[in-house]
């Protein structure tokens, strides 16, 4: 058996409990052993990892690549190779391309050519309703076995509540989680900036908290009555984030994510009306921010992710309200996780969890070891990075085709040096890149 | 709380006028005393000054608009600019022109000023953003976020009628919520250092967190009234009452409309305004509007002159004229 060696590295796999300075093998695609080596193992190749960390490759619970249909915005080789470059190995892409992921095809489509790239996995997320037009169910059956992960109906409204127990339903015939992005379209009222002070100063539509909480709520009781398995992809209030928790304490199967910049931007951040920091939902209250922090330190928001939107150049130039939503996020995804120790809030075997054995085990691919564990047996899926290396963020070194970025000239601390999928290296930083 | 100061060069002057937060109160009685010196302009049968000769202002107005463009056009002329409207349907904006394709092509055209209406806030900042060096915006209304000019000339007809701003105590009266008018009132005023502001309307038409704009929330007229020097009245836009915003015309007049027995519980001498058009019988009685106490036709005269001030002040001079030994 010839393979891989990762040596001196500080290994940390929260999935397994393993947190110490060890080397870890790699041999066909898999993680052969930990500490010493396998029995007739022979190394072709070395990575010396001193100074690193070595954890399961990240997994990024909602990212888009825009293809097919929005190329002029990012593509499936462009996104999965920045992807690679941000320590990601899966990437969870919403259903929200063109045509719209209902249908096996596309599904299909996005997996072969996110492999003929090989960069890193693409699960694919079916629609949960035709078209995504909230009105008549999806063939999610279908949907399943050409490799969704899940259903949602992303940020478009679901006609009623009736069709939407309809498709929690069905979802749950499947044994199918449920993406939810909650969000009373009635209440948002078009609005595009968190309805509070700012909103009020600029003149900004204003969304109010509860045009989350309610969704929340409805939700709730939907997933009480249905029993399906459902996950809020986006929270964005402290209050929202504390229903979620109290209806895992009752026993509910609910799990939450939470952006990496909403943990770290606020309303105050739309001051001189940067479009950059227009995201849906908005960016709320600092208050809201630190409720978000709590719940996530608390496990009850399980992982992290980067809510990835490349646009193109155009999308961001215009008054605020009509600019396109959408921060392009997977460069930052890991740094800013990482910042949130610093800062006090997460032990870094909980930030790295949050990024890797959580957000797998809320798609579904713990069990046989696809994604978000290095244990032996396991993909080879790692991500190698140098937790004290400071850079600062620079437009031009951005893989994403999108720039649209508002951390943009952010001083980070924690660069990825390599990425490895299924045991092959996707992804090395060269010295002279470390420097800079 | 703006993050960079567009409004200002490197030496404190007026390079774009776009709103009134961050300005300091000198400034803004620098403006009001220019625009007392123009009046006299205004009142002479040639009312012409050559400050402006040989520069071009654009009108451009994403928005429908008859009296702020007017008396835009009118402020320009009299200081000798050349001015040229251009009114921007919203349909054309959704061809694909994007606003900055507009304000690109005009640029090319070699203008120094543009006076931008548009129905998204933030526009007149987006704008001021991407302009070439040398281009002044002044702000003629953006979205419901600023209308600074508006705001000036009210501050100018408050000035004359009352002399001293900190005496004063004011209220603005109708849908807060979606004005840009009194948004940027407010700031003035504010700035202007007065007594109090009070804002009075049903919830549905106040904002979220106003009292973190300094101003105390009334939703009783009568209340809100009591002893002001200033009623500001808004015009109340009649889609409000399909929104659900609002029940009935007829119930808002019983309630905010400024009628006589409201006006009486005022300072005897209080003055009432309106940034126009009105909706007569809505939210003002006709007596009031065309009586003795009501200053409003003087805020639209008033408002040529402090439009001629904030353009002579913004304007950026002539990059010949810099490099001139």
């Amino acid at each position: 058996m010839t393979g891989l060696r990762i040596v001196d590295g500080r290994v940390i796999d929260p999935a397994s409990g393993v947190d110490e300075i060890t080397d870890l093998f790699l041999a066909e695609g898999r993680v052969a052993g930990l500490g010493t080596a396998p029995r007739g193992f022979r190394e072709n190749q070395v990575i010396d990892a001193a100074d690193c960390v070595v954890c399961p490759g990240l997994v990024d619970l909602r990212g888009r690549c825009r293809e097919p249909g929005l190329e002029h915005k990012g593509t499936i080789a462009s996104e999965t190779r920045a992807a690679a470059a941000a320590g990601i190995t899966t990437l969870c892409v919403p259903p929200d391309t063109e045509p719209v992921i209902d249908s096996a095809a596309v599904a299909a489509l996005i997996r072969r050519r996110a492999e003929r790239a090989g960069h890193a996995r693409l699960v694919p997320l079916g629609a949960l309703t035709r078209g995504l037009a909230g009105n008549a169910l999806s063939e999610m059956s279908a949907l399943k076995e050409a490799g969704c992960a899940g259903v949602s109906n992303d940020c478009y409204p679901v006609e009623n509540l009736l069709v939407l127990r309809r498709a929690l339903e069905y979802a749950a015939t499947f044994d199918l989680t449920v993406h939810l992005l909650p969000q009373e379209h009635a209440l948002a009222n078009e609005g595009c900036a968190h309805e509070g002070a700012v909103s009020t100063r600029l003149g900004l539509p204003g969304i109010p908290a509860a045009a989350e909480t309610v969704a929340v709520a409805a939700c709730l009781a939907l997933v009480e009555e249905t029993g399906v398995r459902a996950h809020f992809a986006l929270l964005s209030t402290r209050r929202a984030a504390q229903m979620v928790a109290r209806a895992r304490h009752d026993g509910l199967p609910v799990s939450a994510a939470v952006s990496a910049h909403h943990l770290h931007l606020t309303e105050l951040d739309l001051l001189d009306f940067d479009s950059q920091c227009h995201v849906l939902p908005p960016l709320r209250t600092q208050r809201d921010r630190d409720g978000l922090r709590h719940w996530l330190a608390r496990g009850d928001i399980a992982a992290v992710c980067s809510d990835h939107q490349p646009h193109e150049a155009d999308a961001k130039l215009a008054p605020f309200s009509a600019t396109a939503s959408g921060i392009s996020a997977l460069e930052t995804l890991l740094p800013l996780t990482l910042r949130l120790v610093d800062e006090g809030v997460l032990g870094l075997t909980e930030a790295i969890a949050r990024l890797t054995s959580e957000p797998a085990r809320i798609l579904g691919l713990d069990r046989d070891g696809t994604a978000g564990s290095l244990a032996p047996g396991a993909v080879a899926d790692v991500c190698i990075f140098q937790p004290e290396a400071y850079w600062t963020l620079g437009g031009e070194a951005l893989l994403s085709q999108g720039h649209n970025t508002p951390f943009l000239n952010w001083e980070m601390k924690g660069r990825v040096r390599y990425t490895l999928l299924g045991g092959r290296v996707v992804h090395a930083l060269e010295e002279a890149d470390l420097r800079s | 709380m703006i993050k960079e100061n567009l409004q200002l060069d490197e030496n404190g002057r007026l390079r774009h006028f776009l709103t009134i937060e961050g300005l300091k109160r000198a400034l803004l009685m620098e403006l009001l005393d220019t625009a007392e010196s123009f009046t006299s302009v205004t009142e002479q049968t040639v009312k012409k000054v050559p400050l402006l000769r040989g520069r071009t202002i654009v009108n451009l107005f994403f928005e429908p608009s008859t009296r702020t463009r007017t008396t835009f056009e009118l402020a320009a002329k009299r200081l000798s600019a050349d001015v040229l409207n251009i009114n921007v349907p919203a349909s054309a904006t959704t061809k694909g022109e994007t606003l900055l394709d507009t304000l690109r092509n005009l640029e090319a055209m070699h203008c120094d000023m543009f006076v931008v209406r548009h129905p998204n806030s933030g526009a007149a900042h987006f704008i001021a953003r991407h302009a070439a060096p040398g281009v002044s915006i002044i702000n003629a209304g953006d979205g419901r976020h600023a209308h600074p000019t508006q705001a000036m000339l009210d501050m100018f007809t408050i000035r004359r009628h009352k002399g001293e701003f900190h005496r004063l105590t004011v209220a603005i009266v109708g849908d807060i919520l979606h004005s840009r008018v009194a948004r940027s009132q407010i700031q003035a005023l504010s700035t202007l250092g007065v007594k109090e502001i009070r804002i009075v309307a049903p919830r549905t038409l106040i904002p979220a967190c106003a009292e973190t704009l300094g101003v105390h929330v009334h939703h009783d007229l009568r209340e809100g009234l009591r002893d002001v020097d200033v009623i500001i009245m808004l015009r109340l836009q009649r889609e409000r009452m399909r929104g659900a915003a609002l029940p009935s015309e007829h119930e808002y007049y019983q309630l905010f409309g400024l009628t006589e027995d409201k006006l009486a519980l005022a300072a005897p001498d209080a003055i009432v305004m309106h940034p126009g058009p009105i909706n007569r019988g809505v939210e003002i009685d006709s007596t009031i509007a065309d009586g003795p106490r009501s200053v409003i036709l003087q805020q639209v005269s008033h408002g040529i002159a402090v439009r001629m001030a904030i353009m002579s002040r913004a304007m950026q001079p002539r990059p010949s004229q810099e490099a001139a030994p």
